[in-house]
């Protein structure tokens, strides 16, 4: 026998359809103890849906789906005791004053009013609201809101902590403020399951991330696993005037050396392991660009590559 | 293992918590019956004289307090749970936020329905102290006419709530104070069902007000007889065919 980790997050084929509409086509992914994990996908790829489904507000259409090794259509209860969610909104309750909505909250997890208060104090510290503790809801900022929303899903100490899109709509300050925070959580042992559409966050954050599209997932590994993996070491930004005989030599150039192009309006964008390398070949093959720009391939060059550069809408 | 949530009690007293900063619409929910009172009882009183239930006669303003006390349950209940209920649902989705603790649907449902239905019978009692202050308490029977009027509430509030779960936007509210306004004025709150012609008495009595205003009446004039069962069965079916009908609705409508 060995010892089997008993990993907090396991789906297997997991699907999700509404009506007719398939929203998660049979995705599988697990999750570590510990882990952060994030989901990647553009509008509509499906990670809310999945988010729900982990979160046992959603019932599965099919596939397999563990929660601390639970079945969440019959264990809901167990598993929401012991975990967090942030959701796609902050569904916070605007009757409430922001430490009302911390005490309250702890109701519905049980923990007897006298120890509501310690809790909640300790939460509005720790997202930096210990000033703000008796101001309704509706005068806080976005951030706040959002920081509000994050202390909500701490209140019984989750030991995994689902986030969709916890930063969207926030500024730079209180993006970073969030990730500090996440990371502190993570040193805890807690374990995260994160959206995002920033790409930067997910390359800051995630051990290993997943992208989606259109209810499947289209990649799955670490954030350098994945660039070294679909995408080069490099990319070389290209501008040039409407002459078509530069981007003729341009295609002559990449085909001979097995390099892909992506057309842009404005730009080409030459996927390279050594960028000026590749810039002093084009300039001796007669190639005369007006403007280069070379820069280390990001996790946006893979996320482009894989899902595409059209709106899906 | 850690305890898993506190059942249907936390869903209430949040609901306490909130109602601390418009305790004031309690006023309201007082002011409204003894303003029919005043006027339709005493006012009109003068005019009509007694009012003859089966063989006994009955003096207005006693008529008219019983049937202003089960409206009352009826008004308390039904703003909690339409109104405020749909706000919660639709609008700020503070239900939805419930939803991802321990607390399973049932739970937020009781305690939704138990907050209504508590202040229906804060209106009912309030009530009944004033109409013992007007003297048209003319039995102690009538100490039975909170628990009646608290069922009466039960029956609006998990009526109320179903109706909710049907409602799209706040205008489909109209709707409902469509059915709710001729009810309040013609299930023999005002006027016994003698004035009716023989064909209305069904309809009237199939109304679950005209049950709890028939049951209060009774209680407060001691003429206490064997339908009032039949008034407590019927008012005892509804609540439970309501607030079963509201868990199943709900449940398919959230986790979908
Ligand atoms: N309750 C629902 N009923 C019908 N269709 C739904 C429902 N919820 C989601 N969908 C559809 O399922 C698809 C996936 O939605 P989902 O919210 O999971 O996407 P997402 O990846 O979270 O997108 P976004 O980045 O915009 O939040 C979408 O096409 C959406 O319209
Ligand atoms: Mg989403």
């Amino acid at each position: 026998m060995w010892a089997v980790v008993d990993r907090p997050l396991v789906a297997e084929g997991l699907t999700k359809h509404f009506g007719e509409f398939v929203a998660v086509d049979g995705i599988s992914f697990s999750v570590e103890p510990g882990q952060t994990f994030g989901v990647l996908g553009p509008n509509g790829a499906g990670k809310s849906s999945t988010m729900k489904m982990v979160s046992t507000v959603s019932p599965r259409t099919g596939g397999c789906l563990q929660v601390f090794g639970l079945d969440p259509e019959t264990d809901g209860r167990q598993i929401r005791s012991r975990l967090g969610v942030v959701p796609q909104e902050d569904i916070l309750d605007v009757d409430l004053t922001a430490r009302e909505n911390l005490m309250i909250y702890q109701r519905y997890f049980g923990v007897p009013w006298k120890q509501t208060r310690a809790k909640a104090d300790q939460l509005l510290d720790f997202m930096q609201l210990g000033d703000r503790g008796d101001s309704k809801v509706e005068p806080l900022s976005g951030g706040m809101k959002r920081r509000l929303t994050i202390a909500r899903a701490l209140v019984n100490d989750p030991e995994m902590l689902l986030l969709d899109e916890p930063t969207t709509g926030l500024d730079p300050q209180a993006r970073h403020l969030l990730w500090e925070r996440l990371y502190r959580l993570k040193e805890q042992g807690v374990t995260l399951l994160l959206t995002t559409h920033y790409m930067d966050e997910a390359e800051q954050l995630a051990d290993r991330l997943v992208i989606m599209d259109n209810g499947v997932i289209v990649a799955e590994g670490s954030p350098s696993e994945l660039i070294s993996k679909h995408t080069t070491r490099e990319v070389v930004e290209l501008r040039f005037d409407d002459d078509e005989h530069n981007a003729a030599g341009l295609a002559q150039v990449a085909s001979e050396a097995g390099l892909r192009i992506d057309e842009l309006p404005d730009r080409h964008l030459v996927y390279a392991n050594d960028g000026d390398a590749l810039i002093t070949h084009l300039r001796a093959s007669g190639v005369h660009p007006l403007g280069t720009y070379v820069r280390r391939s990001s996790l946006e060059d893979v996320f482009l590559t894989l899902t595409g550069r059209s709106l899906v809408e | 293992m850690k305890a898993l949530g506190a059942g249907p009690l936390p869903v209430f007293e949040r609901n306490a918590v909130a109602f601390r900063n418009q305790w004031w619409v309690l006023l309201s929910g007082v002011a409204e019956p003894i303003l029919y009172l005043l006027g339709m009882g005493l006012g009109l009183g003068g005019l009509v004289g007694d009012v003859k239930l089966e063989a006994h006669l009955v003096s207005y303003p006693v008529f008219v307090a019983a049937g202003l006390m089960a409206s009352s349950a009826m008004n308390g209940a039904i703003f909690e749970s339409t109104f405020n209920f749909f706000f919660k649902m639709k609008e700020t989705h503070t239900i939805d936020a419930m939803l991802y603790t321990p607390l399973r649907m049932r739970d937020v449902l009781l305690g939704e329905v138990g907050w209504s239905v508590a202040r229906g019978g804060v209106y009912s009692a309030m009530f009944l102290v004033i109409a013992l202050a007007f003297g048209t308490i003319e039995s102690w029977w009538a100490a039975l006419s909170l628990p009646s009027a608290i069922l009466i509430a039960i029956v609006f509030s998990s009526m109320g709530t179903f109706f909710t779960t049907y409602v799209r936007t706040w205008a489909d509210f109209d709707l409902m104070q469509l059915a709710i306004l001729p009810m309040f004025m013609c299930s023999t709150t005002f006027f016994p069902l003698s004035v009716y012609p023989g064909w209305a008495h069904p309809i009237v009595q199939a109304t679950p007000l005209y049950n709890g205003v028939a049951l209060i009446r009774d209680l407060h004039t001691g003429l206490v007889g064997w339908h009032d069962v039949g008034h407590v069965l019927y008012l005892v079916l509804m609540g439970v065919l309501f607030a079963w009908l509201t868990i199943r609705r709900m449940s398919n409508l959230f986790f979908a």
